[in-house]
C-alpha cells in the first residue's frame, strides 16, 4: 500500500501519531533490571518514584564501566586514566547544561543533591546578603530541605523566614505571595513541583514578579526535573537545583545551576582540594567557577552515572515522558478518586507525578504495609513535608508517585490493593 | 512469607477500632508524650501512681492500627502493676516484637502475644513500641517528648 493510500485512509490526527515516535512503556520497562524483581512473591509495582527512582541498565553500566576501565582522580593526573575520568566527568556537566538549557557548562555545579545545593546557596550567596530584619520567602508546600537551611541561617542572622500560604487544593495563593514581597526580601526559594502534593508552581510568574523587585529566586526542581522539560534561561531563575537519584541516576549526586554572574561573586562553600588555584599559608587563590564550589574528590562515578541518566531521559524525550506520565496521573486520579472513602490530598489544577491520598478511618501506615504485601511500593508518612500535613490536618498520607516506566496496569494493581486494604481493615 | 493475618489479628483490629483507656486524665501523677517522626504518630500516656503501683493508666493520640492497639492493650496489662513489673514487661514485649525471643515468650506477656507477628514486619516495630517508649518516659518523669528514633 502506498503512503498516499495510507494517509487518505486515516484521519489527519492518526497520521501525525503514527509518524511521531511512540512511547512504548514495555520497551522502557525492559531497560530497568530491578523491575523484574518479585516482592513478597509478586511482581514489583514501584510507585515510590518521588522518593527515589529506579536505574536503567545504561546508568548501572556507565558506573561499572568507569570503575572497571577509567577509575582515576580528575583534574590532576597527566596519565591516560585521569584524562578519561576527567573527560567523562566534564562531559556529564555538558549533558546537564544542555538538559537544563543553561548558557554555560560552568553554571552547573555538582553537589550531593538538591539538599546540598540549597544549603550551598544559603551559606554562600544568601549568607552574604541577609541582614538582621531581612526576610527569606518560601511557600507552605516546601520539603524540609527547603525549610530547614533557611531556618538555620535566619536564626543566626536574626532574619525572618516568611511562608506564602496555599489553598485547599494545594495551590500557592498568588495574591498572598505577591503581598509578601518587599524590599527586605533577600531570596525566594520555591519548589517547582511539590513532593507531597504534586502541585506545579507557576515559577516563571514568580520569577518575573521577584525580579521586578530585584529579588533572586532559587527553584527546587527535585520533583520537576524527572517529569517536565526545564529551561533555566527561559525561566530566568537565578538558581535551579535537583537530585540525580530522582531522575534515574545514582544517589548522592545532584546539581546546582546558578547564573554565571552570581556564581562568580559568591564565596566558596567548602575549602579543600580542587577548589583552589594556589595555596600558601598566607593566602589562597580560589579556582574558577564551577571548580570553586567542588572541594575535594567528588563522586566521579556518581557524576558519570548521572550523565548516563540524563542521556537516557533525553533519548526517550522528556516531552514524551511528560505526556505518558500525565496520562497515568489522569487515569490514577480517576480510578483512585472514585473509590469510596478515599480523599485525594492535593488537587491542584496543574500537577505532576504525585497522587497523595488518605482513607477514612485507616491509617496510611497500615495501608502501606498491606500494599507492600501485594508487591506495591508506595510512600506513607509525612513525606518530609510536615507543614503540608498540618495544613491539611492529616498526620500522614499515602503517596503513589509515577515514573516513566509505570503503566496503567500498575495503577489497576494499586486500586485492587486499596480494595484489599478495605477488606482487611475497613 | 509473612502473612498479613500475623500482624492484623482480630484482637488487634478490635482494639484499634475501640481502644480501651483512650482518654485524658485530669490530674495524672505522671504524664509523657511520645512521637514517631517516621509516620507522624503521637501518643500521650497518663499515669495515676499509688506509690510504686500503677493504679490507673490511660492514653491519647493518633496513629495506625498497630500503635493504637498496642497502646490500648498496654494500658490493660499494666493496671495494678509495679514500676519494676512494668519495665520487665516492656523488655519482654520489646524482645518479642523485635524477634529476639526465639525460645518462646515470657509467661508475663499473656494477651500481648498477639503482637508477636510484628517481628515479621520490621518497619512496624516502632508502631508497636511507641506507647511503651512513652510509658517509660512517664515512669522516669521525662519532660521532653520521646521519639522512637
Amino acid at each position: 500500500m502506498s503512503m498516499r493510500a495510507t494517509l487518505s485512509g486515516q484521519s489527519a490526527e492518526a497520521a501525525v501519531q503514527s509518524i511521531a515516535p511512540r512511547f512504548d512503556v514495555e520497551q522502557v520497562r525492559a531497560d530497568f533490571p530491578i523491575l523484574r524483581e518479585r516482592v513478597h512473591e509478586r511482581p514489583l509495582v514501584y510507585l515510590d518514584n518521588a522518593a527515589t527512582s529506579q536505574k536503567p541498565e545504561s546508568v548501572i553500566e556507565a558506573m561499572v564501566h568507569y570503575y572497571r576501565h577509567d577509575n582515576a582522580n580528575i583534574h590532576r593526573g597527566v596519565h591516560l586514566l585521569s584524562q578519561r575520568a576527567t573527560e567523562a566527568y566534564e562531559a556529564a556537566r555538558g549533558k546537564i547544561q544542555a538538559f537544563l538549557h543553561a548558557r554555560d557548562a560552568h553554571e552547573i555545579i555538582f553537589v550531593r543533591g538538591a539538599t546540598e545545593a540549597i544549603n550551598l546557596v544559603a551559606q554562600t550567596y544568601v549568607r552574604q546578603h541577609l541582614g538582621a530584619s531581612d526576610e527569606v520567602l518560601i511557600t507552605a508546600m516546601e520539603h524540609h530541605s527547603n525549610i530547614v537551611p533557611w531556618q538555620i541561617l535566619c536564626l543566626e542572622k536574626g532574619a525572618r523566614l516568611r511562608v506564602a500560604p496555599i489553598n485547599d487544593r494545594g495551590e500557592l495563593d498568588l495574591d498572598e505571595f505577591g503581598s509578601l514581597l518587599n524590599p527586605r526580601t533577600k531570596i525566594i526559594s520555591v519548589a517547582h513541583v511539590s513532593n507531597a502534593l504534586g502541585t506545579i508552581n507557576p515559577v516563571k510568574w514568580i520569577i518575573r514578579m521577584a525580579h521586578a523587585m530585584n529579588i533572586p529566586v532559587l527553584v527546587d526542581g527535585a520533583q520537576a526535573v524527572p517529569h517536565m522539560p526545564i529551561d533555566v534561561e527561559d525561566l530566568d531563575c537565578d538558581y535551579y537545583v535537583f537530585s540525580g537519584h530522582k531522575v534515574y541516576g545514582p544517589t548522592g549526586i545532584g546539581a546546582l545551576y546558578g547564573k554565571s554572574a552570581l556564581l562568580e561573586d559568591m564565596p566558596p562553600y567548602q575549602g579543600g582540594g580542587d577548589m583552589i588555584s594556589s595555596v600558601t599559608f598566607e593566602k589562597t587563590i580560589y579556582n574558577k567557577v564551577p571548580h570553586k564550589f567542588e572541594a575535594g574528590t567528588p563522586d566521579i562515578a556518581g557524576v558519570i552515572g548521572l550523565g548516563a541518566a540524563i542521556s537516557y531521559v533525553s533519548e526517550l524525550g522528556i516531552s514524551a515522558i511528560s505526556a505518558h506520565e500525565r496520562e497515568l496521573l489522569t487515569y490514577a486520579t480517576e480510578r483512585i478518586g472514585e473509590i469510596q472513602g478515599v480523599q485525594l490530598v492535593g488537587t491542584a489544577r496543574e500537577k505532576a507525578g504525585v497522587l497523595s491520598f488518605v482513607m477514612d478511618g485507616i491509617h496510611p501506615h497500615d495501608i502501606g504495609t498491606i500494599l507492600d504485601q501485594e508487591g506495591i511500593a508506595v510512600r506513607t508518612g509525612h513525606h518530609c513535608a510536615q507543614p503540608v500535613m498540618d495544613r491539611f490536618g492529616v498526620p500522614a498520607t499515602v503517596r503513589a508517585s509515577f515514573g516513566l516506566y509505570n503503566s496503567k496496569y500498575e495503577i489497576d494493581a494499586l486500586v485492587a490493593g486499596i480494595e484489599k486494604v478495605r477488606e482487611i481493615l475497613g | 512469607m509473612a502473612d498479613l493475618r500475623d500482624i492484623y489479628q482480630e484482637v488487634i483490629l478490635e482494639h484499634a477500632k475501640s481502644p480501651r483507656n483512650h482518654r485524658a486524665m485530669a490530674t495524672p501523677s505522671r504524664k509523657a508524650e511520645g512521637y514517631n517522626p517516621l509516620c507522624g504518630d503521637h501518643c500521650t500516656v497518663f499515669l495515676a501512681m499509688q506509690g510504686e503501683v500503677i493504679e490507673d493508666i490511660a492514653f491519647q493520640g493518633s496513629g495506625c492500627a498497630i500503635s493504637r492497639a498496642s497502646a490500648s492493650m498496654m494500658t490493660q496489662s499494666l493496671k495494678g502493676k509495679t514500676v519494676g513489673e512494668a519495665e520487665d514487661l516492656f523488655q519482654n514485649f520489646h524482645r518479642m516484637v523485635t524477634g529476639q525471643s526465639s525460645n518462646g515468650n515470657h509467661p508475663e506477656i499473656g494477651k500481648l502475644a498477639v503482637f508477636a507477628g510484628v517481628a515479621e514486619f520490621p518497619a512496624r516495630v516502632k508502631c508497636a513500641t511507641l506507647a511503651w517508649h512513652t510509658l517509660e518516659a512517664a515512669l522516669h518523669g521525662d519532660r521532653e517528648p520521646v521519639t522512637t528514633e
